[in-house]
């Protein structure tokens, strides 16, 4: 099985687990095998049904965003990675 | 969540943060975490990525720094417990747009800068519903 490694703030919702093994043949249904695992994760990643825009899952060192998406095709011995983009900024006057 | 500072890095932060004015600087925290105690053991500055133009009231960072830190705090025992960014000219309160961008169980620092001095420090976390940020207890020691 493919494995997601889940950034440090959501281990929270993984009982801790850093790296977890889901199921699926695209980027797409290993990640809606990770969040039926684990549902508190959910609002975290998803918008309604999209990525929300600052989270990045890459396979290896390849943003999904520059291949197919959450139709990017895996196979067992891949390794995901969710990745926040961190932003901030003031109140905008 | 009561989060512990040393004055030496407090101090480190608030020269990045001054010296980023009129723009936002940012780094992570590096530290430990037990139960609502958070301990910030080390601060690593991240570059600000955003269009240099939005920089005054934008702060971003690549996902390559994330993967390459969160590796390095693995590494060291430690954990990637938040992250610290400015406000130049605007008070230390997150904006929608950090709302927008945050996750739970991270701690997010926020410097106020007013007129290239830095004038307050608060921490922040967001609730796990998302709906709003909590005011938590800074402790510099």
């Amino acid at each position: 099985m493919a494995k997601i490694r889940v950034p440090t703030p959501l281990r929270a919702y993984t009982d801790g687990a850093s790296d977890i093994e889901v199921a699926g043949s695209t980027v797409g249904e290993a990640l809606g095998n990770l969040v039926e695992q684990h549902p508190d994760l959910r609002v975290h990643l998803f918008q309604d049904d999209d990525l929300r825009s600052f989270v990045n899952i890459f396979i290896g060192d390849e943003d999904i965003r520059f291949m197919q998406g959450l139709d990017t095709e895996i196979d067992a011995a891949d390794s995901l990675r969710i990745i926040p983009s961190i932003a901030g900024g003031r109140r905008t006057q | 969540m009561n989060v512990q500072l040393s004055m030496e890095l407090q101090g480190k932060i608030f020269e990045q943060m001054e010296a980023s004015y009129p723009n936002e600087g940012g780094g992570f925290l590096l530290g430990e975490a037990q139960g609502g105690a958070i301990a910030i053991v080390d601060i690593i500055e991240v570059e600000n990525t955003f269009a240099e133009e939005e920089q005054h009231h934008r702060y971003a960072m690549r996902p390559q720094d994330w993967m390459r830190l969160e590796d390095e705090a693995d590494e060291r025992g430690l954990s990637l417990i938040g992250y610290y960014h400015s406000h130049p000219d605007s008070p230390a309160i997150p904006s929608e747009y950090d709302r927008e961008h945050a996750l739970p169980n991270f701690v997010y620092v926020i410097t106020a800068v007013m007129m290239a001095k830095a004038t307050d420090m608060q921490v922040w976390q967001l609730r796990p519903d998302r709906s709003a940020f909590d005011n938590g207890t800074l402790s510099i020691t």
